[in-house]
């Protein structure tokens, strides 16, 4: 073994840097925006969580399992319980319309379809992202809670012992969750589409002729190869829709018929969700009782941010299977 | 087994434009012949009308015929989808299901001609690997993702889930292409282990490799852009290789073009 003596070296000179006013000034601006989103953030998580803090201390009830939002009552009495439920319930509704159906559909576009009529589906999509959501929720109090009478019936009467779909009072107008649920799908149905559909036209060809080239079908390319290249894109792409079916606001105001019942029969016109009850409080609250709103607000970030965390761990879980690394 | 391919008078088209034109071939079972012309002569194409690939790109229409032995590939009651369970491909850029475990892989085919029992899985999955001389290099992680082995791993993982399903000929397009010189010895040696049991096609840019694996070697070529390519010759790979019946393959050969 020989050694290889390393000459004797000047200490390294510093490299002479020319700063380029240029550069400077992209540099500071950028950190600029990255810097002010932060503080926008913090303000935000300050704000409510003072707010929320204050209000939830003097609640006379418990905030998490009271059914009743009486922050005007002396002493107040206001809690989560029933909004929570409906919130999250009404969004399950809608993804489990939702997801299957914007997969079909985005399928369909890029594999199935020809290309002009897939052309025409995705344009269409588009514009139901476009319809602004009072509008979704007019057309839903006008045009779906009465249309939907027929089929409220006709669950209560044929799966009314699974007491999910029982109906209490039959007459009752199909103001429910279950309503809510199915319109929600609609308003979270194009964006689900849409971005399960760039996932899709992502996974490569070249796995796609893998399939082929064994004698598989279509269906069956579409399993072995683009359904599980597309996995993570298309979670993710179900967590935008329950963002929004989670937030919305307007038409959910609109359908449902708020009162403050927690109740399992979704077809029950009953409950209420997060957004729902602020935009119906907030006009005739006093300073207390937006603070009380507020506090709801606050859960419903949280209950957003452990969605989107949930997401982010089943996508991590199979990561080194995921086509990332292909 | 292997079987016979009997090409008569086939065109294939993208569209309108004729890619190649009129071409007529046979080759033998259990031999390797090779397939080698400037780009754009067709070659690759061609290697895709012989499994019914060509159809899947948009455009893709075929003329003509191909037999397997007394079974023509473009008879009208053929499924395409049964064409390619007989007829396996091995692609340029290796191409193992980035989602699956190498076991799942080499399995996909088998699973698709409905094999479900696992000791007939196992055992036809360790024979497969042997067969594409990687079980030794995997054995130990066959549960672990086809897509964290070596480009030429891969590649052999590629033939291995090929050759699993027991096609009666195998088709190769450009294998070593995008493989060092290590992993392109690897692949050839394999390809003269597996010529005993399957008729092989194989497509390369690379004319030491045509003359170091094939038995047969046709030459393709084109007279200019946009116009159709054309098979110039096909004869044993010795013969081309030192005395090519045709002037533009001497031409090719000896580096004068392409």
């Amino acid at each position: 073994m020989t050694t290889v003596e390393t000459p004797p070296t000047a200490p390294p000179r510093k490299a002479a840097t020319v700063t380029r006013p240029g550069d400077r000034i992209f540099s500071g601006l950028s950190r600029g925006a990255g810097i002010l989103l932060l503080v926008v953030m913090a303000a935000i998580a300050v704000f409510l969580t003072v707010r929320a803090v204050s209000a939830i201390s003097k609640d006379h009830g418990n905030f998490l399992t009271t059914f009743e939002w009486t922050p005007s009552l002396n002493p107040p009495v206001f809690g989560i319980a029933v909004l929570a439920y409906g919130t999250v319930v009404s969004s399950i509704i809608a993804m489990l319309i939702a997801v299957p159906i914007s997969l079909g559909i985005a399928l369909f576009i890029t594999h199935y379809a020809p290309r002009r009529l897939g052309g025409i589906i995705a344009y269409v999509i588009d514009l139901l992202a476009a319809v602004p959501s009072i509008v979704y929720g007019l057309w839903g109090a006008l045009f779906l809670v009465p249309h939907l009478k027929g089929l409220n019936l006709w669950l209560d009467d044929y799966l009314s012992w699974t007491v999910i779909f029982h109906k209490s009072d039959p007459n009752s107008a199909a103001r429910s969750l279950l309503t809510v649920g199915i319109l929600l799908a609609i308003m979270i149905l194009p964006i689900i589409t849409n971005v399960s559909r760039e996932v899709i036209n992502q996974v490569p060809k070249m796995h796609q002729e893998a399939a082929l080239a064994l004698g598989a079908t279509r269906w069956e390319v579409i399993r072995l190869s683009v359904l599980p290249f597309a996995r993570s894109g298309v979670i993710s792409a179900s967590m935008l829709g329950l963002g929004r079916a989670l937030g919305e606001t307007m038409a959910v105001a609109t359908v449902l018929s708020a009162s403050p019942v927690l109740s399992a029969h979704i077809l029950d016109p009953v409950g209420g969700t997060f957004s729902q009850n602020i935009v119906a409080k907030f006009g005739e609250a006093d300073e207390f009782g937006r603070d009380a709103l507020i506090a709801s607000g606050l859960v419903l970030f949280v209950i957003t941010l452990l969605v989107n965390g949930a997401a982010r761990l089943i996508i991590a879980r199979r990561k080194e299977y995921s086509g990332a690394n292909a | 087994m292997a079987k016979r391919i009997d090409v008569s008078g086939l065109s294939a088209f993208y569209g309108t434009h004729r890619a190649i034109d009129d071409i007529s071939m046979t080759v033998e079972p259990r031999s390797v012949t090779a397939f080698i012309g400037p780009s754009g002569c067709g070659k690759s194409t061609f290697l895709r009308t012989l499994n019914r690939m060509h159809e899947v790109t948009p455009g893709g229409r075929v003329e003509g015929k191909v037999m397997l032995d007394d079974e023509n590939l473009y008879g009208s009651s053929v499924d395409p989808v049964t064409v390619r369970r007989t007829v396996g491909m091995v692609f340029q850029r290796p191409n193992p299901f980035p989602t699956m475990s190498i076991y799942d892989n080499v399995a996909a085919g088998l699973r698709l001609n409905g094999v479900r029992k696992k000791g007939e899985l196992d055992s036809i999955v360790e024979k497969s690997l042997k067969g594409a001389n990687l079980w030794n290099e995997v054995k130990d992680r066959l549960n672990k993702p086809g897509s964290g082995l070596s480009g030429g791993q891969q590649q052999r993982l590629c033939i291995a889930r090929a050759i699993a399903v027991e096609p009666q000929v195998l088709l190769m397009d450009e294998p070593c292409s995008a493989l060092d010189p290590i992993s392109t010895l690897a692949i050839e040696d394999l390809i003269g282990e597996l010529k005993t049991r399957f008729t092989i096609v194989i497509v390369t840019h690379n004319m030491q490799q045509a003359a170091r694996v094939s038995d047969r070697t046709a030459f393709f070529n084109l007279a200019g852009v946009g116009q159709p390519g054309k098979l110039i010759e096909i004869d044993d790979t010795e013969r081309i290789f030192s005395n090519p019946s045709v002037q533009a393959t001497e031409d090719y050969i000896s580096g004068r073009f392409g």
